[in-house]
């Protein structure tokens, strides 16, 4: 479970105010959405939940089953079971995709005194999971997202999710930029890993990603608060009417 | 251009005399008057502005201590015919006996007769390669190299020759020079490793002919004191291949030059280099200085060069490409790097372009920068401790000199020095 509860947060350097009170919980086995607009404060609570350097948290907590995300590095969080499919995924030449998810997979593996995976196990795994995200032998040799487009960077940050399990999955607009088939794929990703042990939080402008991951709980996000929270029929008054209403109804 | 001699510097100069017998006392005589008339390199030199020569030509060594390694063995899993010096003496004890097929290996220290093949080599190319830039410590090099090997290769040697620099005594100063021809269609895979001494004066001269290929990979020792000056002089005949990597980890001195010459249509040399340093072990000063001529049509060339900096570590990069008219369709490509671990490293890169032809490809790129910090994030936000997603980020910059390497077991090898590095810091 994911509990955050009247989270403050400013820009270190510039000391900007960006998150503004965020209250929220994800039970486990619960799919949220957040929507609003661009700039309301949505990319940097994900950014803050998974431990970015920058900003500074002046109120507030964010929990995982209990335990105090803020107070743990980035990789003590990935441990913990949080995940962030990012909004730009991040390009590094030299290091091979498929080194990137053994390190990381062996990592937290290590990380919770479990044994490494085998060399093959490892390939099985990887090849079964990227195959499902029509991810090909290429793809995987490749330096981690250098020259891929940005539905194959949409879709590699799925591929990590998948291999790595997570207890709480962070989506940032990760449908933004994919085509309808590729959304498909990325929702059929994400639907295949939903269990009762796991939350979603997803974040996106669109119905459409809604239409193939079902939400239980849809929350508006405007200037660094959620000014509103609904059911799935929230998602759709958004689509057809926009922003406007809700923020003047807040 | 040769300067005029330094009477007050270069009296150390007055006092060297050859006294090589046989037909090695001709190009050494000639080198010590080469010698004598550019004088030892100065700062005001051109090429010599961010090094300092002093301690690389002082009367006395500062002295080195052998770096304690707990590591196995550089290429120890090769199958490679191994020649051992130690402090710069040939050590018949510890090397293979000098037999190999396809190729004949002599001491140049025993080589006395009147009439040799190596005679149309030995300081040639090194004298070829004073021109248009002044190597004085080459033809220093040349006239009292004490040893080193002269390689004929005839054919497809089976393995690789393996030469071991051994550091045993805290001022040892050596001086080897090895010349290695290989004739047409010859192969030859040349390996390097150990500090040789507290300070090492090293040239290769290379003659790569028709058809040849020339690989070589070099580890220099990690004595931390230790300082070096080496030079490469290649000149590479048609459809011939000359591939060279240089592995530096610590070092208080470093000089690496490279003086590669490309005469015959459609040949390629790629030289590369990755140097690792930490200025807390005493001090870290790294120099490639690179030369690369194009006299000849359709032909490669690639310089890569990586630095991997921390501590107050220095790091130097001074690389040519010289594209003479007619060479045509030359390909010529430069990068050098640093990644600076920390924010009082200096990286200072002189990279230059001087082209005669006019349908050639040359690109040349020089950058200096700190570790990605958002890529470093999104290692530790998929659960990769931070020095674990450093480490992989600091061989990932290292990635495309190591590359260069073709042969895997070597490769493999090499990157282990480099993780060696890192996690001993
Ligand atoms: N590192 C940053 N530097 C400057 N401004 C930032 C930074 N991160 C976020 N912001 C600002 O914070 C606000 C919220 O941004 P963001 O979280 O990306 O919104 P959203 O994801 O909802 O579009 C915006 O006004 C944005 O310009
Ligand atoms: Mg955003």
């Amino acid at each position: 479970m994911l509990e955050i509860k009247n989270l403050h947060v400013e820009l270190e350097e510039e000391g900007k105010k960006i998150l503004k009170g965020v209250d929220l919980t994800v039970e486990d086995g619960k799919v949220h959405a957040i929507m609003g607009p661009n700039g309301s404060g949505k990319s940097t609570l994900s950014y803050v939940l998974s431990g970015r350097q920058g900003y500074e948290v002046t109120d507030g907590t964010a929990e995982l089953d209990g335990a105090d995300l803020l107070d743990m590095d980035p990789e003590e969080r990935a441990a913990a079971g949080l995940f962030l499919a990012f909004q730009y995924p991040v390009e590094i030449p030299g290091v091979g995709n498929m080194t990137f998810l053994r390190t990381a997979v062996n990592a937290q593996r290590k990380a919770r005194g479990e044994e490494e995976i085998s060399a093959a196990d490892f390939l099985k795994l990887v090849r079964e999971k990227a195959k499902n995200l029509k991810i090909d032998a290429d793809m995987l040799k490749r330096p981690v997202n250098v020259g891929f487009s940005g539905g194959e960077k949409k879709r590699n940050e799925i591929l990590q999710m998948a291999m790595l399990e997570p207890k709480m999955c962070i989506l940032d607009e990760t449908d933004s930029g994919l085509d309808v088939d590729a959304m498909r794929l990325v929702a059929d990703g994400v639907n295949a890993l939903r269990d009762a042990g796991r939350g979603f939080l997803v974040i996106t402008h669109y119905q459409r990603l809604l239409d193939h991951i079902k939400p239980d709980v849809v929350h508006i996000m405007a200037d660094g608060r959620i000014i509103k929270t609904g059911g799935p029929e929230l998602a759709l008054e958004v689509e057809k009417n926009g922003y406007a209403d809700i923020l003047e109804g807040a | 251009m040769m300067g005029a001699p330094q009477a007050k510097t270069d009296d150390r100069l007055t006092g060297l005399a050859v006294t090589a017998t046989g037909w090695a006392a001709a190009p050494r005589g000639d080198a010590l008057s080469r010698l004598q008339s550019m004088g030892l390199p100065q700062r005001r030199d051109e090429y010599w502005k961010w090094t300092r020569p002093d301690t690389l030509i002082s009367a006395d060594v500062p002295p080195a201590e052998a770096f304690d390694a707990q590591e196995t063995p550089i290429f120890g899993g090769v199958d490679r015919l191994k020649i051992v010096f130690v402090d710069g003496v040939f050590s018949a004890e510890e090397s293979d006996d000098l037999a190999l097929e396809g190729v004949m290996i002599e001491r140049l220290a025993e080589a006395n007769s009147d009439i040799h093949w190596a005679q149309g080599l030995y300081g040639v190319l090194e004298e070829r390669g004073q021109t248009p830039v002044k190597r004085p410590l080459a033809a220093l090099n040349t006239a009292m190299a004490t040893d080193g090997l002269l390689i004929h290769v005839t054919g497809k040697t089976g393995k690789p020759i393996s030469l071991i620099y051994r550091h045993v005594s805290d001022t040892s100063d050596a001086i080897l020079h090895h010349v290695v021809k290989l004739d047409e269609g010859a192969e030859l895979t040349l390996l390097e490793n150990g500090p040789a001494a507290a300070r090492f004066n090293k040239v290769l001269e290379v003659e790569v002919a028709d058809k040849a290929s020339f690989h070589h990979v070099r580890a220099q020792g990690r004595d931390h004191a230790r300082r070096a000056a080496t030079h490469i002089f290649a000149r590479l005949g048609s459809e011939s291949a000359f591939k060279s990597f240089t592995l530096t980890v610590n070092g208080v001195l470093t000089r690496n030059e490279a003086v590669i010459e490309l005469t015959g249509d459609d040949s390629i040399a790629h030289i590369a280099g990755a140097a690792m340093g930490d200025g807390a072990n005493g001090a870290f000063h790294h120099d490639d200085t690179v030369f690369v001529t194009h006299d000849a049509e359709r032909c490669e060339s690639r310089q890569v060069y990586k630095k991997v900096l921390r501590n107050g570590a220095e790091g130097i990069f001074q690389g040519k490409i010289l594209v003479k008219e007619g060479a045509q369709k030359t390909d010529g490509y430069q990068i050098s790097q640093s990644l600076l671990l920390d924010e009082d490293n200096q990286f200072l890169a002189k990279p230059e372009l001087e082209i005669y032809a006019d349908d050639v490809v040359c690109s040349h790129g020089s950058t200096t920068g700190a570790i990605d910090e958002t890529a470093l994030y999104y290692l530790r936000s998929r659960g990769v401790p931070k020095k674990e997603a450093t480490d992989l980020l600091v061989l990932s910059f290292m990635a495309e000199a190591v590359d260069e390497i073709e042969d895997d077991v070597l490769r493999e090898d090499i990157v282990s020095r480099l993780t060696g590095w890192l996690d001993r810091r």
